[in-house]
């Protein structure tokens, strides 16, 4: 679903990638992982269409994201930040219902079929008894699911997330993480995210991509545990 | 939910049309209501009542309408654009730059051929055409505030510098200008008020589905499929026409803009734009009806009435929720 070719990306004079070749397949899960700084969000962000400023090219489902528009990117691509948005007074139905957003109206009113979404996603992530609640009352880890229906309901192949775990204590990181394992096998969502839980990355997720600066290695996760890149990478000297 | 709505609107539109009649009874000329109604209705009350009311006030109490709607729907446009809940209609200089203008006509006596109201129109208009030019360019919203809040403040000094230089009477005749006046409009003047301010408010709507989306900020109101550069430019434009022409006839007439979309978000209980937007002009234009009567009847200026009812429902919101 999403091709990375001779890609490169950077910060001024530093090189985070260089001439990176992956590919992200439908129907599967990839987590992204790395040291600290070493381009995780940069890539997902470039990835997302949000950092034009890239040397290479992506393409998303066939096609070269410099030639889609943000709304025809919109159909193809759903993203969830690290931002932790809770907007006051707004429901988690409002919310998910706002990932309808590329295919309403010019003033974004829902459809019959645009509802029949909106409830699927909130099932999907076990959320539907949230639909009339407001986030500000919620924990993490119920906003960062809401944050994941939007995106389901935004129905694209393609779902982007940067670091979706964070804030969430140990068990909701593994539910979290199946609930991506679930929606990639079973919805046929191509799914990359990023991640410090290297535990994770490797028991709940089909392929791994690790950023060895500024190389970028991706490969099925039990052939990742094996391959010492890991071990490597995170090595702490010193202690 | 949608049944509260309902009946919010319907209660804030008889509201304001009981305001409405109220403010053309008030003034220095004691009206009874039923006259007002006669008036308004072409029924039997005294000419000089009937024209008191419909050659003076009835003007007074449209602009008040109008500036109210304009003010409000502005800052709410700008508390969405900026995520922050202390935006208001004057947060990217246009107040300023109307205030420069005004500047120039009263205190330097340039350019006095175009007229109080053309020197802030031209002042608030120079002011979005360098803020779009330079937004173009700038990816982070934040940056833009800044550079709003900079080029007021900049554009302040220089407003000191002419007031320290006029003599007293054009030094008057601009703080006076300053504090506001729903009462200077002509019916002439309002001939170009009222059309601005409704170009205003339709663009106002079509940047209704932009604004839900930017509740979450720009970066995921691009991933769900929002043109940024086409949003930002509706939403400036939109802004100067409604708080650039209200200034330029009005003056800046403070805190209607920030204080009433917090007033519209409470009572509604949403932060849907396709029910805020309707319910922050609503609020608005009766909040600064009712500040008219009350600043008729003490015969005060219309800014010093704002800013005291306004202030207090500031301080209350961001004590109340820290969160926009």
């Amino acid at each position: 679903m999403i091709r990375l070719h001779s890609f490169s990306i950077g910060y001024g004079d530093r090189l985070l990638l260089e001439n990176a070749e992956a590919v992200f397949g439908a129907g599967s899960l990839t987590a992204l992982i790395g040291r600290n700084g070493t381009g995780k969000s940069t890539l997902l962000r470039a990835m997302a269409g949000l950092n034009r400023s890239y040397g290479g090219r992506i393409d998303v489902g066939g096609r070269d994201m410099r030639g889609m528009n943000a709304p025809a990117l919109a159909r193809t691509l759903a993203f969830v930040t690290t931002e932790r948005t809770r907007i006051a007074n707004l429901s988690c139905g409002e919310v998910v219902a706002l990932g309808r957003a590329p295919y309403t109206d010019w003033i974004g009113r829902l459809r019959p079929q645009d509802r029949e979404v909106v409830a699927k996603s909130l099932a999907l992530v076990g959320m539907q008894d949230y639909a009339a609640r407001t986030m500000d009352s919620m924990s993490d880890g119920e906003c960062q699911r809401i944050m994941i229906a939007r995106a389901l309901a935004q129905a694209t192949p393609v779902i982007l997330l940067d670091e979706p775990t964070s804030f969430l204590d140990i068990p909701n990181r593994y539910g979290l993480c199946s609930l991506l394992a679930r929606l990639a096998h079973d919805e046929g969502k191509c799914i990359v995210y990023s991640t410090h839980e290297l535990d994770i990355a490797l028991s709940l997720s089909d392929n791994v991509a690790l950023i060895d600066s500024p190389r970028l290695h991706c490969m099925p996760a039990a052939e990742m545990e094996g391959s010492g890149y890991i071990g490597r990478l995170f090595k702490t000297s010193g202690i | 939910m949608k049944s509260r709505a309902s009946f919010l609107f319907i209660v804030l539109s008889l509201l304001l049309m009981a305001l409405f009649i109220v403010d053309l009874a008030a003034g220095a000329a004691d009206i009874p209501l039923l006259h007002v109604w006669a008036a308004l209705t072409g029924g039997d009350c005294p000419a000089v009542t009937a024209k008191i009311v419909l050659d003076i006030r009835l003007v007074k109490a449209v602009v008040a309408l109008t500036a109210g709607m304009a003010l409000s729907v502005s800052g709410l446009q700008m508390q969405t654009l900026f995520r922050n809940p202390l935006a208001g209609p004057y947060v990217l200089g246009i107040s300023a730059g109307a205030s420069l203008g005004v500047a120039f006509v009263v205190l330097a006596g340039v350019a006095s051929s175009l007229g109080i109201v053309g020197a802030a129109w031209a002042g608030a208009a120079t002011v979005l055409a360098v803020i779009a030019a330079v937004g173009r360019r700038i990816k982070d919203i934040m940056v833009i505030l800044i550079l709003g809040m900079m080029f007021s403040s900049g554009v302040g000094a220089v407003v000191q510098i002419l007031q320290y230089l006029s003599n007293e009477d054009s030094l008057k005749a601009f703080v006076i200008w300053t504090m506001g006046s729903l009462g200077d409009v002509t019916a002439v003047q309002l001939a170009v008020l009222v059309p601005s301010v409704a170009a205003g408010l339709v663009l106002a709507v079509f940047s209704v589905k932009s604004l839900n989306l930017l509740l979450f900020g720009e970066e995921y109101a691009v991933t769900m499929g929002l043109d940024l550069k086409r949003s930002r430019t509706l939403l400036f434009v939109s802004t100067t026409l409604l708080a650039g022409s209200v200034t330029a006839f009005c003056g800046p007439v403070g805190f209607i803009g920030l204080a009433m979309p917090h007033v519209a978000r409470m009572l509604f209980r949403s932060a849907d734009h396709k029910v805020l937007l309707p319910a922050a002009a609503l609020v608005g234009a009766a909040v600064l009806l009712l500040c008219d009567i009350v600043s008729k009847t003490l015969v005060l200026p219309v800014n010093a009435i704002t800013a005291l009812l306004g202030i207090p429902i500031v301080v209350w919101v961001v004590l109340r929720n820290k969160m926009l």
